[in-house]
């Protein structure tokens, strides 16, 4: 069997030779053109006067585009229709395009860009939380609550209570290959997009739109991308956009990449949020009642910014059953660049509130924070049916217990793991004798201070708009035995086509090197969902599964009609087809099949089961199923500079019954250095201006390599999706970031050690925010 | 004009090259070697790394901020050279492969280029080398593990075709221009001496040497330079000259050169400049461009006025030297004439109290909030002499005097550092940034005298020392 091997990334041998093609190495033909966009100067106010006279004047400049050029508006948004490709008259955000240049060359349109005139009718922006609160500039007409239980009356019952605010940052994207885009025009005013997109289908629709033409007059295709993260879900619409209006324009192909710096001035990122809470627990640190307000700084379009503070709210709860839970969401407009997906798509931030608290409750109880964290996870699933296939047992103090809990928006907790997961962690990673030692090396050590955390995660999967938890595939079987893959999921360094290879080769019992994995191409699956939410191996894979399964069930038929015997009893593996006693190659099967007018190729799809999802109540099924995962990081603080490391790091993560565990391992460590990155040194800097101050590698910093833990222990969990997903496989795109948290927690407990009372580290927790946590501290053993 | 080098093992001699042609937009545009990517654009995710070797061996560059003229006479090797004339995979490329160190693979292509040059060179210390290539993919576990596998594998012989070619045979030409009548578009000295001649002749012209700095002029401010004139050819400029008394270091002295001469005499000096740039930037980056350039976060000042460094100007003949420290005037200000160049820069030899302590967001490959260069002599208790620079703090490199004013004569210990607390308000009133605010850079300067005393009483001060 081909699953559930670790082979290499298809593309890797590419990869290391520099042959792997990304948009921009495609070459173009003669006489293409390349695009720039002229950027707004000013946060918010009217542009009163444009004079482009000199951008029209240098050299190169073939043409000029502005909002009065696109009579349809060149709308980019993939929700609202509030995202205007160029400035329509009111400026909404620093950095905003305006216009857009069309030259002979990237370097003469970033240059004429840069040379248009722009006068400006300021008016105050609104940047902060605060800021929108006050001026009550909202997405939605008011905050989302979704309750379950009296949270207020059984805080008020408690017999103790906390509460806290934590902040916590957004994340740049970063993936290393830039928006990019390329339009060649074709014959009657038809289009083809090559574009670094996860959305094909959407840019195939939104340049459509742009066009005033039929979707089916749009082709896109996309072959990978240098890196997604979810920035590529949406904000790869306008660059596609542009280029496909301008192509229009023009009548020649035309080049979009932005330069670094404008890309992330331009594009969104993650949505920084603010969490208040307040919570009432026993003397154990179980929780009777929380109450949780989340502020998200959505930027100046709606974007995805509703699904994603629905998605922060869904894992207020994280992997703890709270009894009695409120949770408030405002999803807030501000004039900054419009805040986008990211990887875990608001399950960080809404993570990170709930983890807070257990790490809030467990430093007023004087408690180890592991401990509260386990007296608060869900009920084990109860043997058997749809649990884990481990026999799993009730954990303490609640045992007896067989009926799933239920999450705050009401679906029950059918395959909770992380009992066993975290014991086992403990045990592998030494947990509770490290947690001894690093308490004696700090009564050691006066300057510097070490902290351990161990942390959770359970993550939802399933699109929380339900209607997108569907895939296509398009599977050709050609006479000599090759096979062509087709599927909707786009590549973007995950390893999804290798993955889906892996599949059909399984399914046709081939190897590898028969499947030709192919760009994902609007013409040959259409309708597809962004490669998003972790879904793209669950969903595609099933699609393509259905897709070769219809392909060898008729060319089952075809043999078992020649060669006699039942249909189902034709074997297909090791690259042949057995039937009966009589053995083909699967290239003579293929050929006979042909020759008996046997249709090769099929199309196979699929959709998620189970699922029902009210948003507005807060309340159904929206997952199929949840992906568990659980962390526990080292690391070591400077209390002179606030300076610190990440030492250890290990990981137990619960990716099903693996397709690839090399490539889920893959994921696993990436995914941990990204959220410990988003949560330690990334820190985006706005001016009161709302200028980004940090908008290039120089000034926002991505984990680099020797921050990377140096002990880094990664384990896949043993065992199988108790849902009948590809092969029993669970999603892993998303999860592993979460486990992230546990960076932040170990600083926390760092820095706690430098005195009494709980720290209220925020987050990015840059050496800035951790020396003046411990001043914090200082000053109350002081005190 | 005509420009000669080796291009993966193949001769390229281009006429009428525009100088500020980078490497990057030329292999990507006009040769159609697009293996190599473009990240940032300025030398700070390492995408676009190239090796390219000379007579002095072989090294990592940024291609993004690399100029074409600075190619004279050297040969590069690309992504597409690593692998061997008839495809076969180089051992990096293997390892990668096996280790699973690529995933989107657009930052794969540097990688293996630095791995490479790593793995020609005997590198082992992985970190280092690989500091100045972001990867956003991976959390780069798997790449060490490739990196760490392919260490002891042989070396290709395709790769070390580079080393056998003859050096002298490769022309680089002289002042370059577009035919006889035309001005020359930019210059080429051979020596220091027709470097000052030339500056002097020229003070509107830009000196560039390693164009870690001027790069980005051209890449991201998109300034037009009027005549650059490359340093590269004047070997005299990069020499280090060690006497009894003195270290004397060339301008044209690359950091990665400075790094590995300062290392016996002050290692901590060496240990911070482990963490300026990357291993690109500091094969490119000169210590004379990084005095001239005057920026108040450039790491070396400090370091060297700490230590009393000299600085030897020249203009034309005429040659003169002044402390260090006064030649940073203000913000963007330094006491250098028009066409005056910096030579070199002398130190005393002394015995080392010297402890650089950067302090910035990221470890690695991250410009310095605040960087502070003490060196404290103590005799029998008591502080006989103070030298205290500071980076990050003002609009310049700048001496903390009322510091050292406070500590000299006083006893070495707990008491007198606190002391000394107004002090340093009096020296510094530093900025906020996006790097840091006000108050910390501040909070943390006092902190790191503090960390000075306790590292000299034994105390653990340092989290890289730490092991889990």
């Amino acid at each position: 069997m081909t699953v559930a091997r670790s082979l290499p990334h298809d593309a890797a041998r590419l990869h290391v030779t520099g042959t792997a093609r990304y948009v921009h190495d495609i070459p173009s033909p003669r006489g293409t053109l390349h695009l720039a966009f002229g950027l707004s100067t000013i946060a918010a106010g009217r542009m009163t006067e444009m004079d482009l006279a000199s951008v029209r004047q240098s050299a190169g400049v073939v043409a000029v585009l502005t909002a009065a050029d696109l009579p349809q508006g060149a709308d980019c948004s993939p929700s609202a229709h509030d995202e205007p490709l160029l400035c329509t008259g009111d400026v909404h955000y620093h950095g905003q395009p305006l216009f857009l240049v069309i030259a002979t060359s990237h370097l003469a349109a970033r240059r004429a860009a840069r040379q248009g005139q722009v006068s400006y009718e300021e008016t105050p922006p609104l940047l902060s939380i605060d800021a929108a609160l006050a001026a009550n500039s909202r997405f939605e007409e008011g905050p989302r609550i979704w309750q379950r239980g009296d949270a207020a009356r059984a805080i008020a019952e408690a017999a103790h209570t906390i509460d806290g605010v934590i902040e916590m940052g957004g994340q740049e994207h970063f993936y290393l290959e830039g928006q990019a885009a390329l339009a060649l025009p074709q014959e009657g005013g038809d289009m083809v997009i090559h574009a670094s997109t996860q959305h094909p289908s959407e840019v195939q629709h939104k340049v459509a739109d742009a066009l005033s033409r039929p979707m089916h007059a749009v082709r896109v295709e996309t072959r990978r991308m240098g890196g997604g993260f979810g920035g590529k879900e949406s904000q790869a619409n306008a660059p596609a956009i542009a280029c496909a209006v301008a192509a229009r324009h023009t009548g020649q192909p035309c080049k979009l990449r932005y330069d670094r710096d404008d890309d992330m001035v331009i594009t969104g990122k993650r949505h920084d949020f603010r969490i208040t809470y307040r919570a009432g627990f026993d003397d154990t640190g179980r929780l009777s009642g929380v109450e949780f307000v989340h502020y998200a700084r959505c930027g100046w379009s709606q974007d995805l910014s509703l699904p994603v503070a629905d998605r922060a709210m869904l894992h207020a709860d994280n992997a703890y059953h709270l009894p009695a839970v409120r949770i408030e969401s405002h999803r807030l407009r501000t004039n900054t660049a419009s805040a986008t997906a990211f990887r875990g798509f608001g399950g960080p931030q809404g993570m990170l509130g709930i983890e807070r608290v257990m790490d809030h409750v467990a430093h007023t109880l004087g408690l180890d924070p592991l401990a509260v964290r386990r007296r608060n996870y869900y009920a084990a699933s109860a043997g058997g049916g749809l649990s884990a296939p481990r026999a799993a047992r009730p954990p303490e103090g609640i045992s007896g217990q067989m009926k799933p809990q239920v999450t705050p928006y009401g679906q029950e907790v059918e395959d909770f793991i992380l009992h066993e997961m975290t014991e086992r962690l403990m045990d592998t990673s030494d947990y509770a004798a490290r947690r001894v030692a690093v308490a004696a090396w700090n009564a050691r050590n006066p300057v510097l201070k070490k902290g351990l955390a161990l942390t959770p995660v359970k993550f939802g999967i399933s699109f929380t708009l339900s209607h997108l938890n569907q895939a296509g595939a398009l599977v050709h079987v050609y006479q000599d035995g090759s096979v062509h893959l087709n599927h909707g999921g786009t590549e973007m360094g995950q390893g999804l086509f290798q993955k889906v290879a892996q599949v059909a080769a399984a399914r046709f019992g081939l190897p590898l090197e028969a499947i030709k994995i192919t760009a994902t191409d609007t013409a040959k699956v259409p309708n597809t969902s962004a490669t998003a939410a972790s879904s793209g191996s669950d969903l595609n894979g099933m699609a393509v599964k259905a897709a070769c399964d219809t392909i060898r069930d008729r060319m089952a038929a075809c043999l078992a009609e020649r060669y006699g015997g039942a249909p189902d009893a034709v074997q297909f593996s090791a690259g042949h087809v057995q039937i009966g006693t009589r053995c083909l190659s699967f290239a003579a099967a293929a050929k006979l099949c042909y020759e008996q007018r046997i249709s090769l190729s099929a199309t196979g799809f699929y959709k998620t089961p189970d699922l029902a999802w009210d948003r507005i109540k807060g309340e159904g099924r929206p997952f199929y199923y949840f992906a568990y995962g659980a962390a526990v990081t080292e690391v070591v603080v400077d209390g002179l500079s606030g300076e610190y490391r990440i030492l250890r790091a290990d990981i137990l993560h619960d990716c099903g019954a693996s397709l690839n565990p090399a490539l889920d391992i893959g994921q696993i460590e990436g995914g941990y250095v990204q959220g410990a990155g988003w949560l330690t040194v990334e820190e985006l800097v706005w001016d009161a201006a709302g200028r980004l101050r940090t908008h290039a590698p120089s000034t926002y910093k991505i984990p680099a390599c020797s921050d990377r833990p140096s002990v880094f222990n990664v384990a896949l969990w043993e065992g199988e999706n108790p849902r009948p997903t590809i092969y029993r496989s669970k999603a892993v795109g998303e999860p592993p970031f979460m486990l992230g948290i546990s960076a932040l927690m170990a600083l926390s407990a760092a820095v706690a050690a430098f005195g009494p009372g709980y720290p209220s580290l925020d987050a990015p927790a840059t050496p800035e925010r951790v020396l003046s946590a411990i001043a914090r501290q200082r000053a109350r053993a002081d005190a | 004009m005509t420009l000669t080098f080796l291009l993966n093992g193949e001769s390229v001699a281009l006429r009428d090259v525009t100088p500020t042609t980078t490497l990057l937009d030329w292999l990507r545009e006009t040769r159609g070697l697009t293996g190599t990517k473009e990240g940032c654009n300025e030398g700070d995710c390492g995408a676009c790394t190239v090796i390219v070797s000379d007579e002095t061996g072989a090294r990592p560059l940024n291609a993004c901020i690399l100029l074409l003229p600075q190619l004279a006479g050297r040969a590069v090797r690309t992504v597409e050279g690593v692998s061997g004339p008839e495809g076969q995979l180089h051992p990096v490329q293997e390892a990668m492969i096996a280790h699973h160190g690529s995933q989107c693979g657009f930052c794969t292509p540097g990688f293996i280029t630095s791995m490479a040059c790593a793995h020609l060179n005997g590198e082992r210390d992985h970190d280092r080398v690989l500091a100045g290539n972001l990867c956003r993919c991976t959390g780069y576990a798997p790449i060490l593990r490739a990196a760490r596998a392919a260490e002891t594998a042989p070396i290709p012989a395709w790769i070390t075709e580079d080393r056998a070619v003859i050096w002298p045979e490769i022309p680089s030409g002289g002042p370059a221009g577009r035919g006889a009548d035309s001005p020359p578009s930019s210059l080429h000295p051979r020596c220091a001496d027709e470097a000052a001649r030339l500056y002097a002749a020229h003070p509107q012209a830009t000196l560039i040497a390693g164009a870690t700095d001027v790069g980005l002029w051209i890449t991201k401010q998109l300034r037009d330079l009027d005549l650059p004139i490359f340093l590269g050819g004047c070997a005299d400029l990069r020499k280090i000259d060690i006497s009894d008394t003195e270290i004397r270091l060339g301008a044209g002295v690359t950091i990665a050169a400075l790094m590995q001469a300062i290392a016996p005499f002050h290692p901590s000096y060496a240990a911070m400049l482990r963490r300026y740039g990357s291993e690109q930037v500091r094969a490119a980056a000169t210590l004379g461009g990084n005095i001239a350039n005057g920026s108040p976060i450039g790491d070396n000042a400090p370091a060297l006025i700490a230590l009393g460094a000299t600085l030897h100007l020249r203009h034309g003949e005429t040659r003169r030297e002044i402390p260090l420290e006064a030649f940073f005037l203000d913000y963007g200000q330094q006491g250098r004439a028009p066409g005056e160049m910096v030579e070199a820069i002398t130190l005393p030899r002394q015995p080392d109290r010297l402890r650089c302590y950067k302090i910035s967001k990221r470890f690695d490959q991250d410009i310095s909030a605040l960087l502070g260069c003490f060196n404290i002599t103590v005799n029998e208790g008591r502080i006989t002499a103070a030298r205290i620079a500071f980076g990050g703090m003002a609009g310049i490199p700048k001496r903390a005097q009322a510091v050292e004013a406070a500590l000299i004569g006083q006893p070495w210990t707990e008491e007198t550092i606190t002391a000394s607390h107004v002090a340093w308000a009096q020296d510094f009133a530093p900025l906020s940034d996006m790097r840091a605010s006000a108050d910390y850079r501040l909070d943390v300067a006092r902190n790191l005298l503090m960390r000075y005393f306790l590292e000299d009483q034994g105390i653990a001060t340092s989290v890289l020392e730490v092991q889990p």
